[in-house]
């Protein structure tokens, strides 16, 4: 019998919606109010050189490399079920597109935190 | 072509019929924001990459008001996201018993929701004052 290949997007599904739920509305706030507005955070709070050495660091590659693909993981399946509520049924074209876009927002993501070296 | 012509009940915008349903496709559309905001990051760790100009220029960015307007809806977005996440996770896990006795799910939820606060005070503390 042929496996399925649910388990691995449902997992990735799975663990993007955990760790979304636990830091989406916090780094929302740093990154897109709190920063910018200067409200509750001091102004060089995401200064260049702080971050680049965070991306420099290990746990800090780590840290933006699980943020950014399994948020785009956790997208990706959800949008595709929920495309079938719409009358959209899945197929192989919309799971190739969404999870294809997911593969390669991971990918882009693990080739600049390579890029920017340690 | 057959000459029948069996009704087909017409499902165009079926969950606006009811408010259970709207606050379902809610939960379902705050996936997109997820999308967006993980793009906005892989922006902004492609410009880290390029340089301290393209960097500013992205942090720049940001500082735009309709891109702090964009960020406050993202925010509540997310507020409403991680609210239902945990909500719905006693219906998504198999039943956990503890000394013979069903965990009630409110207290499944409950937990999850202390987690997000405890993870955003300490997120928000590392970056304001250890300067992530």
């Amino acid at each position: 019998m042929k496996r399925s290949n649910a388990p691995i997007f449902w997992s990735l599904f799975g663990a993007g919606g955990v760790l979304s739920a636990l830091l989406a509305p916090v780094l929302v706030y740093i990154t897109g109010v709190a920063v910018p507005t200067g409200a509750g955070m001091p102004p060089d709070a995401l200064a260049y050189s702080r971050v680049l050495a965070f991306a420099q660091s290990l746990h800090g590659k780590a840290f933006l490399f699980a943020v950014i693909a399994l948020f785009l993981w956790h997208a990706a399946h959800r949008i595709y079920h929920c495309l079938h509520d719409f009358g959209v049924h899945p197929g192989t074209a919309t799971k190739v597109v969404l999870y294809g876009t997911a593969f390669a927002g991971s990918a882009a993501a693990a080739w600049l935190l390579l890029a920017i070296g340690l | 072509m057959s000459p029948r012509n069996p009704y087909v009940r017409p499902m165009d915008g079926w969950w606006r019929r009811n408010p259970y349903y709207v606050r379902y496709m809610l939960m379902e559309a705050t996936s997109v924001i997820v999308a967006i905001y993980a793009l906005i990051l892989l922006v902004g760790l492609w410009r880290l990459s390029q340089g301290q100009m393209q960097y500013d220029a992205w942090l720049a960015a940001l500082r735009q008001p309709p891109a702090i307007g964009l960020h406050v809806l993202m925010l509540l977005a997310m507020i409403y996201h991680a609210y239902t996440w945990w909500k719905v996770l006693p219906k998504t896990l198999p039943l956990l018993h503890v000394g013979g006795k069903p965990v009630p799910g409110l207290l499944l939820s409950a937990a999850g929701w202390t987690a997000t606060l405890a993870v955003s005070v300490v997120v928000y503390a590392a970056v304001r004052w250890c300067g992530i």
